[in-house]
């Protein structure tokens, strides 16, 4: 998937992320990210936001997270939300994901 | 034991805060929202959160059911292509018009179900009337689905398609109210009343919830965990209750042990609708966990 554009999901409030996914002209994935839990999880969040960028397809992006201590799942979805905004709508592949 | 659904919490969809802890305040059910308290530009988001939450967390046996947004918006089918692969409990479709609405959204869930190996038929369904049309035609909304398992009334909506508003003693709402129950008991679902917008007056929630329960309703859907307590105490059968239900239920044993067709009670006449009564009362008590039922079966459907 390519991202064409800069797109936000999520908010700053508690147990949310706020995520910001923007085309990389200088080509691979750049994670930029911000948590009060960095210490703790930062790598759990880093390995996540690579492994739904992985999912999704996207070679290419800079991903700016401010991390209010959300669940793996809620970035997950903020992440898919953020990206398929960024590749203008596309709509997401519910056939090809793996359910519980 | 039969599902208790005193209460039905409604959890806006795109707050994971609300989202993360939703079964935690003990509602017989958590329902997520993906429509009314959605905004128009967050529909993405909040599918994307339901559905990754329902994947990933465990809400440790609480029924848990999905508000979908209508076929007739551009989000209802999205939503069911996201939503039925996670398998809540419940799908409830909002704004329900005609039968039709119903085994629409059934044939999808249907095809998706097919699709991803899932049983067919294991998905449930709750229809809400909000409408005039919704509330006349509720008979057929009920009985349109055997996956249908209640039918709830969405105040909010009505009474301004009703052109007028809501007061606190719900004249307004009788007719409405009584045409979902009727619909509900001749199909054999549950009925659900529609929601107390405001949380701070519990004296006025405590009326309605109390005039609903008499009408009939098997629970109500709330917007705030404070508001559980309340329902699930009005609803739970007093010790007097469960004290009288037994003694009913005693003497139509030995009433029947003896062969004696007509049963009394201190003077009482007790016969078959008051043994059903006094049988539900138990039943309630047990799944309530206040009382042990001892042999026999729960009434329930």
């Amino acid at each position: 998937m390519e991202i064409k554009g800069s797109a936000m999901a999520g908010t700053l409030e508690s147990s949310d992320a706020s995520i910001v996914v923007a085309p990389n002209a200088d080509k691979g994935i750049v994670i930029d990210l911000i948590s009060s839990v960095e210490k703790q999880f930062g790598e759990d969040i880093r390995r996540t936001v690579k492994q739904v960028l992985k999912e999704l397809d996207v070679e290419d992006a800079i991903v700016k997270i401010q991390d209010r201590g959300a669940l793996d799942c809620v970035i997950r979805a903020r992440l898919q939300t953020a990206v398929l905004r960024a590749a203008n709508g596309k709509s997401f592949d519910w056939e090809g994901q793996r359910h519980v | 034991m039969f599902k208790l659904r005193r209460t039905m919490m409604y959890v806006p969809g795109n707050n994971p805060s609300m989202v993360k802890d939703a079964h935690i305040f003990g509602a017989d059910t958590v329902m997520f929202d993906l429509e009314d308290s959605v905004a128009l530009n967050e529909k993405d988001a909040a599918r994307l959160l339901v559905y990754n939450a329902l994947k990933r967390l465990d809400y440790e046996g609480t029924e848990i059911a999905v508000r979908i947004n209508g076929l007739d918006t551009p989000y209802g089918r999205e939503d069911l292509e996201a939503i039925v692969r996670v398998r809540p409990h419940i799908i409830r479709l909002p704004k329900a018009e005609t039968s039709k609405d119903v085994r629409d959204i059934e044939a999808i869930i249907e095809e998706i179900e097919a699709k991803e190996g899932i049983p067919v038929g294991s998905i449930q369904l709750m229809a809400a009337v909000e409408s005039a049309r919704g509330v006349l035609n509720a008979r057929e909304i009920a009985a349109a689905s055997k996956r249908l398992v209640g039918i709830a009334i969405g105040a909010e909506d009505f009474v301004t398609d009703m052109q007028t508003t809501r007061s606190l003693d719900g004249m307004e709402l009788l007719a409405a109210r009584s045409q979902v129950l009727l619909a509900a008991r001749n199909a054999g679902i549950y009925a659900l009343d529609t929601v107390f917008s405001d949380v701070n007056n519990e004296e006025g929630f405590i009326n309605e919830v109390k005039h609903i329960k008499q009408l009939g309703f098997d629970g109500k859907s709330v917007i705030n965990p404070r508001q559980i307590d309340v329902v699930h105490r009005i609803y739970t059968p007093t010790p007097q209750e469960i004290h009288r239900s037994e003694r009913i239920l005693k003497a139509s044993e030995e009433a029947a042990r003896k062969g004696s067709g007509v049963v009394s009670l201190d003077g009482k006449m007790v016969d078959k609708p008051i043994i059903e009564r006094a049988q539900r009362v138990l039943s309630l008590a047990t799944a309530a966990g206040t009382y042990e039922l001892e042999g026999g079966e729960a009434i329930a459907y």
